[in-house]
């Protein structure tokens, strides 16, 4: 529906597209320019313009058209302008609209494209062995066919037996063996297990269920547990080899934390804010007993206060903490009371995101600006002010440049939430006295209606009368009337408050909330009410890191943004565009129109690599200082950049630029024409924000932590020993990715990092056979001392560690690889490396990576992660999960599992993988055993019936037997069966791997398991056979026993094969049996007539009270089943699997478990450390040349943070030897950015961060320095000698561009 | 305090909103008790002695008992060769043949002696022959048999219906059996009985003549089927009760049988006189009405005297093979056990 008019007086209209995406925050739809100021209602009548638009597609997030008007006016729409079907209108009274696409053209139902199917590995596994089943079926019957042409052709007349036809002739042998062929085909049918398939569906919902309800995979905090989305590939869970994460929200909590900024090349690090979060850590880390909490608080709180505020408390404020402490109790219950109920999270709205606490120099800085230094900067541009102005534009960049949404009292939103202001920021004394000077008393409204922001007040301001073209927007009054009160110790008694109005109730809630928090804190700035929603993390983080600093958003419609500036008050910009972010150009920038200095400035943010290129060019050498200062400028961010990055932040850079009218006039125009372009306008945009992002100043950058959730290192470490390798697909530069790669264990301190980076294919695929040969150098240098210390400690049960390399992707390298010539080498490479890192990739490749791994190295792959760009990835996978995360409800919806924490993972895989696996493996199997055997009974019996087809069984019964009396018992084997326990699946990873390699459903298990079916059908037939071969039995009379020992065999099989026997069990075994003898002795009983060709009647009643029966009926039994359970005697006894070890653990005492565990693992490490003791004499023997000077340079300091060290010493290191490239290449100058691309390409790629630690001895020695720069020189040469002189001179230029 | 409660997302206790947390019950959380089947040295070796010796035992006891039944089997489809000749042309469905067989019992046969007619080749079991026939018709109701399984043979040419219809019916064994006792040259017929061989649910629920007042009447409008000689109703006609549908004979061919080697219970030897105790030693003589052809399907026929015990008759397969699969599961078991104190030194650590 396209927006034509709404309520709203700035023609916004609020949704939630939570129906459609999952995102719960809001947004904003804006009616059609030109609509928005009509007043009144459009009148459909008079409503006479021509709307032409694209056609219906699923694309939630584009739509192009355009609004001819009756004047041929030209009005462009886009997605903004289109409500949707399938998102709720919020906030918003009423909306009229045109509807453009309806019911099945709706781009909702477009996008419900069905569910997805996918085939799990077992069972397409189990297709092929149905196709066995089948050929089995058809042998049988030609045997049938066959055996019954020559038996019918020994007779020279028709005998008395063989029926003849109506005409009297009897058919020829030939034809009746051909009819025999489909009457055996009626009759074996039951081979075909179609019931195996209803089995294994139920098994499998049966399965589900049980893993969603475990308990572990509740999330408390969220109050959500494990969704199973996709019913049919739990067992794939088993059966993973390859784990791809994503990292921003999967391996993190994807809560953004403002950690530290940089401006103007100055850094502020925010030590207070660090010091923060640690007390939140821990507060989140004690149980939630809120005295300890309130204790915590407050003697952080003190600190705090040592930092801040120099200030001198004053006798009124220390008063008034007194009182307001003593009222709080009483506050506490009237919260309670009057408290609007949360319902659900708002998104990036935890107090640990929302509260920043300020870095205490920027803040004395930012404190200085008031609205006449303002002034002055703008001015005369003194160093002081140029600083001040830098930290302005800064905060107010923050501010402005998002897409966040304002909600509070007076923008009233049902699902506001007055908990997450539990915790406010702690302001210095000295601050709320400065507020109270600067801030007038403002009159106390009782209404915050919407229409309260027109109410403008008198503010004592000389600057917002100056200023009476922009709309003044105040802060809700009645909050500051509550903070004023507060102020005022007589008003905040309890008592009272009974009796003021609801809205100061609330009102004192959200004072008391302050309090509680902080029983100083005086916070009488109206955040409180404020509520930010923002489409990414990063933006919600970064607006509550300039409310911290007093530049407070405060409200925001589509044309312009009020913010809350504490040294100039409330400002109002004119928003004149958003370019909003996109992936292709990282970043995004709005337009505004300065109140003050009335020119339009953009203020532009994004990811650094992009941003660095746009800035404002030193090109005329120091014709400037202020040019050169710019220089400086971004030297040091891009060195406080580098900093940040190692440290595991994300880095956004945030520049502006001041445009002259005439400027952007001129490009206004251009925009104009590609916003009301048809065809191509998308790229017309583009280009257009293309053309408006140059020539930016860069003001600062900041620095967001996004915290490993909790966890995360622990089921890294617990998959890979699981034999999981585990890729990182990230969208974050290198350097963060390698930093959260290394804090969550994916790659290891002695892991050796290669680092894939060239700009060209050819070079690309160099360097990776180069690297290739250096793995396999280390693999064959480790191979022989290996085997030679094999002997010393034979244990054939653990494998030898791989050899850990880890490999760093980038993007752009990426590309090349993925290219089909590459291909090869590249999962060659892969695969030899335990851990990959892939950067900058974006939704594309890494949805191409799963796809190529998953089909080339036919791997099971896994696919995790949380936001809309990891959706393809997780449908590519054969599984994919989703997490319940920030970031909406898209890679869930995409997802066949959704968890809410990374760490379920390891219970998913470890426990219920296996389980699954295990259990659908083993009854898969069993079905196939039954069906042959008790099939086989019939087949046996054709050799003696002249292959006639009949079957010795009443049909009834016949029928019953696979649906009734045996179908239960496998389905609870399947559901139940519980092999090891979770505890020892889950403290033993290695366990995995049995699943993973199929070990349960090899060819082979498939053949034994006919092969047995066989045997134990030859038994049951034949030894009822002989015992009564020429006796004078009837024929249902031999079935019987035949049929009765059948049933005992299959389902003491089952017990046999069952792990652990519940109470279950033991009911649906025995329930099965005893309804099978009810139901023969009932019908033996009743069917004198019924059933008329085979007649049982009172055959099971005669046969009761026959000793022979029995003892026929247990001597087949014993005679069928002895050969299975010799066999799991044998394997029990003497050759258990590690399956059946663990499965013994379980029955030891905790203790004893224990230290069986310790040993276990034990046994493992002893063998991994010789192992290692065997490389690392190796290693040091090949590196026997490393000079005492390099060995002590490439000491790690500290194992935490590896990747420092060792890029540091490498690019140290490779610098030292970097003059004979310069020599070649030829450009001596300026070559400082192109020796670290092509370090990145060649040497590092090689072995820069080799290091090989030996963990027994404690020693890190980053290993081949020398090693590392041989190979370079080595790979330098090579390229040189493939290339030629000029090629070569051609690549490296080609690298500097 | 309440605050914290809040900002910790935790539900609180009087707010209605259920938690999505899964119920903690055992059942729920997989955590069943369960009996875990170990295959420990003691159970295996304790499961294989008690089968060894269980079956080792029954076995023992099946041979013994096997081994006291006396039978005699007298094949005499060639010895009346002329009868054989004479009933392969099918024309002479009508003329009598009689032959007579001696034989000698060299001991006593002792207890209730069983006389049996035994087929061989005949294939009872064949599908569309074992099917043939109507259990509503033997029920002595009035059905329609067109539709029952007894084509083709229901009705004659003339829509006369067969009773009973079917193949089964029709091919029924129609040798009399007379058994005489040659004691010093005075021939005895020895008394046989001719009732109760059958089961007693199919003589007095499964099979009965229609009702009339009497059996021919209820008969009526019905003929024999084809390769009878006579109609059913004259199956025996001393006997009242052992006539029509309910004969013996006739109930007993109609129990089809499992192989295409059989033996049907023809009569049991009335112990009284002197054969009160069995049949004693001596020579003896079947004297045969020869009807039933065999020479069409390369069959055999038998008479077969027999004494039965609890686990059936002469064949002792079943006690042999309980002797077997006892002795192979002992010697499983010691094996295991050798096996076990070799392994012993190098067992690994997480055995007892």
């Amino acid at each position: 529906m396209v927006l034509l008019y709404s309520s709203d007086l700035d023609g916004i209209c609020y949704i939630e597209t939570a129906g459609l995406d999952g995102e719960t925050n809001l947004k904003q739809r804006q009616v059609v320019r030109g609509y928005s100021e009509q007043v009144s209602e459009i009148d459909p009548e008079k409503f006479s313009s021509r709307i032409e638009c694209e056609s219906p597609n699923n694309d939630l997030s584009r739509f192009r058209g355009f609004v001819e008007h009756s004047n041929k006016d030209r009005v462009g729409l886009s997605k903004e302008n289109l409500l949707l079907r399938g998102c709720t209108v919020r906030n918003t009274e009423a909306v009229v609209g045109i509807v453009v696409y309806a019911g099945h053209e709706t781009k909702a139902m477009l996008n419900n494209s069905g569910p997805h199917y996918k085939r799990s590995k077992l069972e397409r596994k189990v297709n092929t062995d149905i196709l066995w089943c089948v050929l089995l079926l058809i042998l049988m019957c030609l045997t049938g066919a066959i055996g019954h042409g020559i038996w019918l052709s020994r007779y020279s007349e028709i005998p008395f037996f063989n029926i003849p036809e109506p005409d009297g002739k009897s058919i020829p042998p030939t034809l009746a063996g051909f009819n025999m062929f489909w009457t055996m085909i009626i009759l074996l049918q039951v081979l075909i297990p179609i019931s195996l398939y209803v089995s294994i569906e139920i098994v499998k919902l049966g399965q589900i269920y049980l893993i969603q309800n475990d308990i572990d995979f509740y999330h408390e905090k969220t109050d959500s547990t494990i969704q199973c989305r996709a019913l049919n590939i739990a067992e794939d869970l088993g059966q993973i080899q390859y784990i791809f994460s994503d990292k921003t929200g999967t391996l993190t909590e994807n809560k953004m934390v403002f950690r530290r900024c940089s401006i103007a090349g100055q850094e502020y690090c925010h030590e207070e804010n660090a010091k923060r979060l640690e007390s939140y850590q821990e507060m989140d880390s004690e149980d939630e007993d809120s005295v300890d909490r309130q204790c915590g608080s407050s003697t952080h709180m003190s600190k705090w206060r040592g930092h801040n505020c120099r200030a001198v408390n004053e006798p009124l404020n220390r008063k008034s903490l007194n009182q307001l402490s003593g009222s709080y109790p009483a506050l506490g219950r009237e919260d309670g009371a009057g408290d609007v109920p949360h319902s659900g999270h708002v998104a990036f709205s935890s107090p640990i995101e929302t509260d920043v606490v300020p870095d205490a120099q920027l803040l004395e800085k930012f404190s200085q600006i008031s609205f006449h230094s303002y002034q002055q900067s703008e001015e005369a541009s003194s160093k002081l002010s140029l600083e001040t102005t830098y930290i302005t534009d800064f905060f107010l960049a923050l501010a402005i440049c998002n897409t966040v949404v304002v909600s509070g009292p007076n923008r009233p939103r049902q699902k506001m939430r007055v908990s997450s202001l539990g915790r406010m920021p702690i302001k210095s004394l000295e601050d709320i006295r400065q507020m109270f000077q600067r801030w007038s008393v403002r009159r106390l409204s009782s209404s915050p209606l919407p229409s309260a922001k027109e109410s403008s007040s008198e503010s004592p301001n000389t600057f917002v009368s100056k200023l009476s073209i922009f709309r003044m927007k105040l802060a809700s009054p009645a909050l500051d009337g509550a903070a004023q009160r507060a102020a005022e110790p007589h008003n905040t008694d309890s008592p009272e408050n009974s009796q003021v109005p609801q809205e100061l109730a609330v009102v004192d809630v959200a004072a008391g909330c302050e309090r509680n928090s902080a029983a100083s804190s005086m916070e009488l700035s109206p955040l409180p009410k404020l509520c930010y929603e923002a489409e990414s993390p990063d933006e919600a983080a970064l607006v509550h890191a300039a409310r911290a600093y007093k530049c407070i958003l405060q409200s925001r419609s589509p044309d312009q943004v009020t913010v809350d500036f504490a040294g100039l008050g409330s400002l109002t910009f004119q928003l004149l565009h958003i370019l909003p972010f996109d992936s292709v150009r990282k970043r995004m920038s709005v337009v505004i129109r300065h109140p003050v200095s009335n020119k339009v400035v953009v203020y532009t943010k994004g990811a650094d690599s992009v941003m660095m290129d746009l800035l404002r060019t030193a090109s005329e050498v120091g014709t400037n200082n202020s040019e050169m200062e710019q220089k400086k400028i971004k030297e040091r961010t891009q060195k406080h950049l580098d900093d940040y990055a190692r440290r595991g932040l994300r880095t956004l850079c945030i520049a502006k630029k001041v445009m002259s009218d005439a400027e952007y006039a001129e490009w206004l125009n251009h925009h104009f024409l590609a916003e009301t372009s048809i065809d191509n306008r998308e790229e017309l945009l583009l280009e257009s924000a293309i053309r408006l992002e140059t020539e930016l100043t860069l003001l600062g950058a900041t620095g967001i932590e996004d915290r490993l959730q909790e966890g995360v290192p622990d089921t890294i470490q617990a998959l890979r020993k699981a034999g999981i390798k585990i890729w990182m697909l990230t969208g974050d530069k290198r350097e963060t990715a390698v930093n959260i790669a290394y804090a969550c264990k994916l790659l290891e301190p002695d892991d050796r990092i290669f680092t894939l980076k060239s700009q060209s294919r050819d070079a690309c695929a160099l360097v990776m056979s180069k690297i290739l040969e250096d793995i396999q150098k280390n693999t064959s240098a480790k191979k022989n001392p290996s085997q030679k210390l094999g002997n010393v400690s034979a244990s054939p049960s653990t494998q030898a560690p791989a050899f850990s390399a880890g490999l760093v992707i980038d993007g752009r390298t990426l590309e090349h690889v993925l290219h089909d010539s590459l291909q090869n080498i590249f999962l060659e490479l892969t695969e030899k490396c335990r851990a990959v890192v892939c950067c900058r990739a974006t939704p594309l490749q890494k949805s191409v990576l799963v796809r190529l791994v998953r089909n080339k190295l036919k791997a099971m792959t896994l696919a995790v992660g949380d936001g809309a760009n990891d959706v393809s990835m997780i449908q590519v996978a054969d599984t994919g999960v989703g997490i319940l995360g920030q970031e909406g409800m898209q890679a869930v919806m995409a997802s066949d599992f959704a968890i809410s924490q990374f760490r379920h993972l390891r219970k998913l895989l470890l426990v219920h993988g296996h389980w699954c696996y295990t259990r659908l493996t083993n009854m898969v199997l069993y079905f196939f055993y039954k069906n042959v055997a008790y099939v086989n009974l019939l087949f046996w019996y054709q050799f003696f019936c002249g292959f006639s087809g009949t079957s010795m069984t009443d049909y009834w019964i016949l029928i019953l037997f696979n649906l009734l009396f045996t179908s239960v018992p496998p389905i609870i084997y399947g559901v139940f069966d519980k092999d090891v326990s979770a505890e020892i699946l889950m403290q033993l990873p290695q366990l995995y791997m049995m699943s993973q390699k199929s070990v349960a459903y090899l060819p082979s298990a498939f053949w034994i398991t006919l092969l047995d079916a066989f045997y134990q059908s030859l038994v049951c037939f034949f030894v009822p056979y002989f015992t009564y071969y020429g006796s004078d039995i009837d024929i249902f009379s031999f079935g019987n026993p035949v049929n009765t020992a059948a049933l005992f065999i299959i389902l003491l099989h089952l017990l046999i094969e069952c792990k652990s026997v519940t109470w279950i069990h033991t009911v649906v075994i025995v329930g099965s049996i005893l309804f099978y003898f009810v139901f023969a002795l009932a019908f033996g009983a009743t069917c004198k007539t019924h059933n008329p060709p085979s007649n049982p009647y009172w055959i099971m009643e005669k046969h009761m009270t026959d000793p022979v029966f029995y003892l026929v009926c247990l001597l087949t039994t014993c005679v069928a089943l002895l050969p299975r359970y010799l066999l799991r005697v044998l394997q029990g006894t003497f050759f258990p699997s590690p399956v059946l070890r663990a499965k013994h653990l379980d029955r030891l005492t905790p203790e004893e478990q224990r230290e069986a565990i310790k040993r276990w693992k034990d046994d493992c490490t002893v063998n991994y450390r010789v192992e290692f003791q065997a490389t690392s004499r190796s290693s040091s023997s090949a590196t026997a040349a490393v000079s005492q000077e390099e060995s002590i340079a490439s000491v790690l300091p500290t194992p935490k943070t590896p990747f420092q060290a060792c890029s540091r010493d490498g690019l140290v290191e490779d610098t030292s030897f970097l003059p004979d490239v310069q020599d070649e290449s030829g450009n001596t100058n300026g070559l400082n950015s192109e020796k670290t691309v092509f370090l990145n390409s060649s040497k590092e790629t090689n072995s820069d961060t080799c290091v090989s630690s030996n963990s027994c001895a404690k020693v890190s020695v980053c290993a081949s320095q020398e090693g590392s720069s041989a190979i370079s020189l080595a790979h330098k040469a090579s390229l040189n000698s493939v290339l030629g002189e000029d090629d070569a001179l051609r690549y490296f230029t080609k690298l500097e561009s | 305090k309440k605050m914290e409660n809040k900002t910790s997302f935790l539900p609180q206790e009087g707010e209605v909103r259920p938690s999505r947390c899964p119920d903690n019950s055992a059942f729920k959380q997989q955590k069943l008790p369960a009996w875990k089947p170990q295959l420990t040295i003691a159970t295996v070796l304790s499961s294989f002695f008690f089968t060894g010796t269980f079956c080792l035992s029954v076995g023992v006891c099946l041979i013994l008992s096997a081994n006291s039944v006396r039978e005699i089997q007298i094949d005499y489809s060639d010895k009346c060769s002329d009868c054989s000749k004479l009933r392969e042309n099918s024309s002479n469905w009508n003329k009598e043949c009689h032959c007579s067989v001696n034989f000698t019992l060299k001991e006593d046969i002792l207890g209730d002696v069983f006389m049996y007619y035994g087929l061989q080749n005949f294939y009872q079991n064949h599908r569309r022959y074992m099917i043939s026939r109507s259990d509503a018709q033997l029920l002595g109701r009035n059905v329609n048999i067109q539709k029952s399984y007894c084509t083709p043979f229901t009705t004659y040419r003339n829509g006369t219906p067969m009773a009973p219809c079917g193949a089964i019916a029709n091919s029924m064994f129609n040798d009399s059996i007379d058994l005489f006792y040659n004691l010093n040259s005075s021939v005895i017929q020895v008394p046989l009985l001719k009732t109760g061989n059958s089961w007693w649910t199919d003589k007095n629920v499964k099979f009965r003549n229609p009702k009339s007042y009497n059996l021919s009447s209820a008969f009526a409008g019905t003929a024999r089927p084809p390769y009878w000689q006579k109609p059913v109703y004259l199956l025996d006609e001393e006997d009242e009760r052992n006539n029509g549908y309910v004969n013996d004979d006739f109930i007993i061919w109609m129990r089809v049988s499992a192989f295409a080697t059989f033996r049907n219970l023809y009569r049991r030897v009335r112990r009284i006189r002197q054969f009160a105790d069995g049949l004693p030693a001596g020579n003896y003589s079947f004297h045969i009405s020869y009807n039933f052809p065999v020479t069409k399907f390369k069959g055999r026929k038998h008479v077969i005297l027999s004494t039965v015990v609890w686990s059936g008759g002469s064949n002792p397969f079943l006690g042999i093979a309980y002797v077997v699969s006892g002795t192979a599961a002992t010697l499983t078991g010691f094996v295991i056990t050798a096996v076990h104190l070799k392994l012993r030194k190098k067992k690994t650590y997480f055995q007892k």
